[in-house]
C-alpha cells in the first residue's frame, strides 16, 4: 500500500503558467521584469522554455538588489528542466528547431519566492518541489 | 555586444603581446560553501606560504572579491602566473534567518545578509574579466542545482575555459562520478582543498586549462 504524506492547509500562493509566447518579443530587461513581478506576486511560475544564460544572471542580480529593498522577500528558488540531452545530431537538430522558434521550447523553468519555495530537488530526469509550511 | 567583442578581441591580442602567458586571471566560483576559499588558500600556501582568506562553516564568509597577485604554480618544471580571484558564492536567495542557526545575532545575521547579496552581484559582475574560472562544487551535494548550471552556461557564453572541481572527496557522502555525469563535456577533478588531496591533477589540469586562454 501506498504511504501519503499528510497534505496540510497550502494558502497564500498560486501556481501560474507563461507560454514563452508571452514573453519571446520583450527585451532581457523587461523578460526579467515579468517574471519578478509574478514571483513577487507570491506565484510560482511555470514558464514555457527557459531564458538564455546572461538573462538567468541577470535574474539572479535583480533577485540579489530587491532582497535589499522589498521587505520579507529571500530571494527565489529556480530550477530548469531540459529535453535537449540527446546525441550530437539530436542537439544539433534541437538548436536548429530552438533558432526557428527564438527559444529552447522543449524545456520547462519553474520559479518561485523562496518564501514559498523551501527547495526544487532536481536530477535529469525530475523536479521535485518542497513547499515551506 | 559588437563592441564588446572587439573590446574583448584587442584586449586578447594586447595582454598576449605584453604579457605573453603570465598572470593568467583565474577566478574560483561556485554555490557558496562549496570550498572556493579552500582552494585558493591551499594554491597560495603551496606556492607562496601565505593563504587568501578565512573560511567558515556559515555560509557566504567571502562576501567581497578578493585578489591574490601573481601567484607563480611551479608543475613538473613549468611554472605559470596568475592572479587568484576568489567570488564570493553565488546563489538565488539568501535569508538571514538562515545564519541565526549558527548562534549569530539578528542584527549581525541581517547585516551579513546583506553583504551576501552584493557578493553575489559583484561576482557575477566579475565574470567577463576572467581568463580562466575553475568551478568550486561540494562533491557532496547534488550536482544539478540551477546556479552551476547557470555559471557553467554563463562561462560558455563568454568562451571562457572551465574546469570543474569536486571538492570535499573526503567526506563519505561525496560522489565525484555523479558530478562528471552531470557535465560529460567538462573536465572534472576530485579533490579535498582541505587535505589537499589529489592537488597534483588538479595542478596538471590548471595547465591544460591556462593553455586554452
Amino acid at each position: 500500500m501506498v504511504k501519503h504524506r499528510n497534505l496540510g492547509k497550502i494558502k497564500g500562493f498560486s501556481l501560474q503558467f507563461l507560454p514563452f509566447s508571452e514573453i519571446r518579443s520583450l527585451s532581457s530587461s523587461e523578460r526579467i521584469k515579468k517574471i519578478l513581478d509574478i514571483i513577487l506576486g507570491n506565484n510560482i511560475l511555470i514558464l514555457q522554455g527557459r531564458l538564455e544564460a546572461e538573462e538567468e544572471t541577470r535574474l539572479i542580480e535583480d533577485t540579489m538588489a530587491m532582497i535589499r529593498h522589498v521587505k520579507n522577500f529571500r530571494g527565489i528558488e529556480l530550477a530548469v528542466i531540459s529535453g535537449n540531452n540527446g546525441n550530437i545530431l539530436q542537439k544539433a537538430r534541437q538548436n536548429i528547431a530552438n533558432a526557428i522558434s527564438g527559444g529552447d521550447l522543449g524545456a520547462i523553468t519553474i520559479i518561485g519566492p523562496a518564501t514559498v519555495v523551501k527547495e526544487i530537488k532536481k536530477n535529469p530526469r525530475k523536479i521535485e518541489l518542497l513547499l515551506n509550511k | 555586444m559588437v563592441i564588446k567583442i572587439f573590446k574583448n578581441f584587442f584586449k586578447k591580442i594586447f595582454s598576449s603581446l605584453f604579457e605573453g602567458r603570465r598572470n593568467i586571471k583565474m577566478g574560483f566560483y561556485g554555490p557558496p560553501n562549496s570550498g572556493k576559499t579552500s582552494l585558493a588558500n591551499r594554491i597560495c600556501k603551496d606556492f607562496t606560504g601565505e593563504e587568501m582568506g578565512s573560511v567558515s562553516k556559515v555560509p557566504h564568509e567571502t562576501r567581497n572579491v578578493q585578489f591574490k597577485e601573481k601567484v607563480e604554480i611551479n608543475y613538473k618544471g613549468k611554472a605559470m602566473t596568475f592572479k587568484l580571484v576568489d567570488t564570493p558564492g553565488i546563489a538565488t536567495k539568501i535569508d538571514y534567518e538562515d545564519f541565526l542557526k549558527f548562534k549569530m545575532k539578528k542584527k549581525e545575521a541581517k547585516n551579513r545578509a546583506k553583504e551576501a547579496t552584493q557578493g553575489v552581484i559583484e561576482s557575477i559582475k566579475w565574470l567577463d574579466d576572467m581568463d580562466v574560472v575553475v568551478v568550486v562544487l561540494d562533491a557532496s551535494e547534488n550536482p544539478y542545482n540551477q546556479v552551476n548550471i547557470t555559471i557553467i552556461g554563463n562561462l560558455v557564453a563568454r568562451k571562457i575555459p572551465v574546469l570543474i572541481v569536486a571538492n570535499k572527496v573526503d567526506l563519505r557522502k561525496s560522489n565525484v562520478k555523479k558530478i562528471e555525469a552531470a557535465f560529460p563535456e567538462y573536465d572534472v577533478v576530485g579533490i579535498s582543498a582541505r587535505y589537499g588531496k589529489n592537488m597534483e591533477e588538479f595542478y596538471e589540469s590548471i595547465f591544460k586549462l591556462a593553455k586554452r586562454v
